[in-house]
């Protein structure tokens, strides 16, 4: 591992944050400046415009060589942080432009303010490679997704999910950050790869850190949505702005498994069993309970929370391998259920703005009313479900060949009999859309252009990650070597 | 380079569906005209490809390999031998009537031609492919559009429980089979999903038996095999007419083609030792699908069970492991997916006119439309396995091959063939003779055009086959010897 001299030489690993922090000021002068003049949607199309350029420029110039400690150690430059980077900022560009016709938030400077700062804290946090470091990075991450959630402060239900959050949210971190002090108790570091060394060398009590890392997991439990500390997910993504919640269910929950991957492949040591029984729990219980509450829901936001919480579980199975192939398996997953968790809300987005409703039954007639609309949720929906030719199936496909190719063959069961339920709820929404009829057959329903072009982008992903995966396979392979290395 | 033919005919009906899916909903006549257009093309090239298909060589032809996940060892492998040619040619000539027969259909015919045909892609994709994970690809692609078709189109009665359960007992089954294809290639060591890779991997015999019934299983549920054929009497009697004939027609062979190309012969051994079940299973499917079929009382349930029988005569073929067993399996395929297309082409005809199909409701229908009577007949002479009708052509190598591995099993399974006269015998006398009731006496509009040319190249087919059996069955036996080099036996 090699440690470039000049703060100069260390610029590139911070290229996305850079970018995010002159994006965010540019966004609330423009609010103050000219706010009047501009037209309501000037600030989401900055917003989106400023985060695809920096999109592009990171993938010009933020690439990483070879894996490099920076910054004293606080951050590690490597394909992990750079391909989190890429999806978080894709994910944030989606969401703006999703923000924009949204009552009481679109027009807001801060609020994209604050998804620019949640940006920088979780892109910070996929490249951390320091507890302090990683703490300050999920604080500053989850501060401003709290107050995303409870953004419409005259909406009750918003203001419920924000407090909700932040309350289980801060319990999560307390409790993580106390692992934090154990490790750094008995190791005297900080350093993840430091503290890797000592905790490899065998100095420390393997139970010791196990059981440090269990209360770590809390934490990260709590980033990824996973069983049992899934609890906030319903009421938060029913309640939150669904913009903000299509953020909350895509980028946050990508950082923290980059956070896990990080963690736990660096600390790869003698008491990993322990550990890998315990995740290989989680992911169990993640996936099953998921899909089974996703059964019976009757609001699209609830369905779309529990289906994440299952979806965590599969992209946990990955991890749970503990092999290259498994990590990279994960973090294509990731990016196959950001782009088409994103077309999800998008079509959630637009349905609730012409109908006025989250519920399921109220997707009645939906193919009559925007055909295209009714596609799009069927490419969404199928994509989740795990269908080819889209991105769901692919990464359902790698998950659970990991699974086989270190031997876990009745994860890899579990795993697909999972995919049974989630496909049977899907069906169940399709079903609404394409089947049932409303009196309001004849309305149709409106796509202003910001939507269209973040609903393209997103089904255009959806079906490029499918077919032609072997690029992003690549990728990922790259990025879990980064990981192990 | 050649025309990469076979990537043409997966893709057109695919290109034709995303066309549809642009054009203005409200074009109906341009919209069937384009899918017509299309259907006739792919079944144009299928015929192409399998007139020039070289049976003096054999083996896989008009093969095409590109690496296409290149890190895992996955590649777009496609190729046809004389097992799956008959049966891409079979999905040519299905679609084709399939979009005559549903030339009056008024409720968004773009979608519903756009989703018959992503599905018909599907079926081409899992006929040619060489690769396992390109196979999964488009049997899981074959999935969806079929919920849709069924649970939008279909009967009303049943649709939506009809629909949700082929789809969960289809997708049940292929995950399975995942599960176990994955357990084949990482326990092979040889990092590849490309089938003729694996032909050489020589597992372990007690691997092989571990895993054989899931594979084989897994995609059998979509070959009906008996316990698991619940789905396909319900889902065959709620779809729309030309799924229905996609369903029987097609579907059902492909997952009797899949168990076949990747249980069997990449898993001879298990096969072997599996072979006894399968027997005993199949049998059940042939006799039991028998008798259920002749005490129903709606005229597409009759058939929707006859399918169930026949499909079992199909396993009963590839159990006996060898040369004539596996013959007739391959013949029986493409025999049975031609007279079961035209049999639910007569039932959605007879019921498009007459608003029931309670068997005891109807008669004398052969006066008012003699082609369909006719065509009917046709296809219940094929079913009975009739010398000089297709039928007989396959169904007599699987007695013949049976014999030779279990006569006990060839005199059970034989009594389907009886019970299978019966109840065709009652339906032809019911429904095409005898009175006719008083209600539907001048108000049965005649067949249409496009019903007729459906009608009447579904049945010459089976007169071909059935006189000049030379036209398809060298090609058959020529693909059942590439079965028997991996089995043993050749």
């Amino acid at each position: 591992m090699t440690h470039p001299a000049s703060v100069a030489a260390m610029l590139p690993a911070l290229l996305p944050e850079i970018l995010l922090l002159v994006l965010g000021l540019l966004v609330l002068t423009v609010d103050l400046a000219a706010r009047r003049r501009a037209g309501a949607r000037t600030l989401g199309y900055l917003t989106a415009a400023g985060l695809t350029a920096s999109l592009v420029l990171v993938l010009l110039y933020g690439r990483p060589g070879e894996g490099e400690l920076v910054f004293g150690g606080m951050l590690r430059h490597d394909m992990a942080s750079f391909a989190f980077a890429v999806v978080l900022l894709f994910s944030a560009a989606v969401t703006s432009l999703l923000s924009i016709d949204v009552e009481g938030v679109g027009d807001r400077g801060e609020y994209y303010f604050l998804i620019l700062v949640a940006t920088i804290g979780l892109s910070l946090m996929a490249a951390a490679a320091d507890l302090m470091m990683l703490y300050l990075a999920i604080e500053t991450a989850s501060i401003s997704l709290y107050v995303l959630a409870g953004y419409l402060k005259r909406d009750d239900r918003s203001t419920e999910s924000g407090l909700k959050y932040f309350l289980f949210g801060a319990l999560t971190s307390a409790v993580m950050l106390y692992g934090f002090s154990l490790l750094f108790g008995v190791t005297g570091r900080t350093n993840l790869y430091a503290l890797a060394e000592i905790v490899g060398r065998g100095a420390v009590s393997p139970w010791f850190v196990g059981g440090a890392a269990v209360l770590i997991f809390v934490g990260f439990g709590f980033k990824i949505a996973a069983v049992p500390f899934h609890f906030w997910t319903p009421d938060v993504y029913e309640g939150a702005p669904t913009p903000a919640t299509a953020y909350i269910s895509t980028a946050s929950k990508a950082a923290g498994f980059a956070v896990l991957l990080r963690f736990l492949l660096a600390l790869t040591a003698p008491t990993s069993d322990a550990w890998v029984a315990v995740l290989t729990a989680m992911a169990v219980a993640t996936m099953t309970l998921g899909n089974l509450l996703a059964i019976v829901q009757s609001n699209i936001k609830r369905l779309l929370a529990y289906s994440s919480i299952a979806h965590a579980g599969y992209a946990l199975i990955g991890v749970v391998t503990m092999s290259t192939f498994g990590a990279a398996s994960t973090v294509f997953y990731l990016a196959a259920y950001v782009v088409t968790n994103l077309a999800a809300f998008a079509v959630v987005i637009l349905f609730a703005r012409s109908a006025g409703s989250d519920r399921i039954a109220d997707y009645a007639g939906l193919s009559r009313r925007s055909p295209g609309l009714a596609l799009a949720m069927l490419v969404a929906m199928l994509s989740l479900a795990g269908m080819p030719p889209l991105a769901g199936f692919v990464g359902k496909f790698y998950i659970f060949a990991a699974a086989v190719d270190v031997g876990l063959v009745w994860l890899a069961f579990v795993g697909v009999i999972n995919a049974i339920i989630g496909l049977y709820y899907y069906l169940t929404v399709l079903k609404v859309v394409y089947l049932y009829r409303s009196p309001d057959d004849d309305k149709p329903i409106a796509v202003p252009r910001a939507y269209a072009l973040a609903l393209a982008a997103c089904l255009a992903a959806i079906l490029i990650i499918g077919v032609v995966s072997a690029p992003w396979l690549g990728w990922a392979m790259q990025t879990a070597q980064s990981l192990l290395g | 380079m050649n025309l990469p033919i076979l990537s043409i005919i997966v893709f057109t009906p695919l290109a034709a569906g995303l066309l549809l899916f642009l054009m203005p909903a409200h074009r109906h006549r341009e919209i069937r005209w384009l899918a017509l257009a299309a259907a006739a093309l792919a079944l144009g090239l299928s015929f192409f490809a399998y007139l020039t298909y070289d049976r003096a060589t054999a083996g896989y032809q008009f093969v095409e390999k590109v690496p296409w996940i290149p890190q895992l060892g996955i590649g777009y492998h496609v190729g046809v031998d004389g097992m799956s040619l008959p049966l891409v040619l079979l999905t040519g000539i299905v679609m084709f009537t399939g979009v005559l027969i549903s030339w009056g259909i008024d409720d968004r015919p773009r979608e519903f031609f756009a989703f018959l045909f992503i599905l018909a892609t599907g079926v081409f994709g899992v006929f040619v492919a060489l690769d396992m994970f390109l196979l999964l690809f488009f049997y899981e692609l074959a999935v969806f559009p079929m919920y849709l078709l069924i649970s939008i189109w279909g009967w009303q009665v049943t649709r939506e429980y009809a629909a949700m359960k082929l789809t969960l007992y289809l997708f049940v089954g292929s995950v399975f089979s995942l599960v176990g294809i994955l357990a084949m290639v990482y326990a092979s060591g040889l990092g590849t999903f490309d089938m003729l890779a694996m032909e050489t991997a020589s597992f372990p015999v007690g691997f092989q038996q571990l895993w054989f019934p899931f594979v084989f299983f897994g995609f059998a549920v979509l070959g009906g095999i008996w316990p698991f054929h619940n789905w396909s009497p319900d889902g065959h009697v709620a779809a729309p007419t030309a799924v229905s004939m996609f369903h029987a027609g097609v579907l059902m062979k492909l997952g009797a083609f899949a168990a076949l190309r990747v249980g069997i012969m990449l898993l001879p051994e298990g096969a072997k030792t599996w072979a006894p079940v399968i027997l005993g299973l199949a049998t059940v499917n042939v006799v039991y699908g028998a008798l259920i079929a002749s005490v129903q009382t709606d005229f597409k349930y009759v058939i929707g069970f006859s399918s169930v029988s026949h499909m079992g005569l199909v396993m009963l073929g590839f159990a006996t492991l060898n040369r004539d067993g596996l013959t007739g399996a391959g013949l029986q395929m493409f025999s049975h997916g031609v007279m079961t297309a035209l049999f639910f082409a007569v039932v959605g005809m007879v019921y498009d006119r007459a608003h029931t199909r309670e068997i005891a409701r109807l008669g004398g229908f052969s006066r008012v439309m003699p082609l369909v009577a006719v065509a009917f007949i046709i296809g219940g002479l094929v079913s009975m396995g009739m010398p000089g009708f297709s039928g007989f052509v396959a169904e007599f190598p699987i007695f013949l091959g049976l014999w030779q591995v279990q006569p006990v099993v060839a005199l059970i399974a034989v009594l389907g063939i009886v019970i299978t006269a019966g109840y065709i015998m009652r339906i032809v006398g019911k429904v095409f003779y005898g009175e006719m009731p008083k209600e539907f006496e001048g108000h049965i509009s005649p067949v249409t055009r496009q019903d007729k040319v459906a009608l009447v190249l579904l049945s010459a087919l089976l007169v071909l086959i059935g006189v000049q059996p030379s036209v398809m069955a060298p090609m058959i036996a020529a693909g059942a010897e590439g079965v028997l080099r991996l089995v043993g036996g050749a």
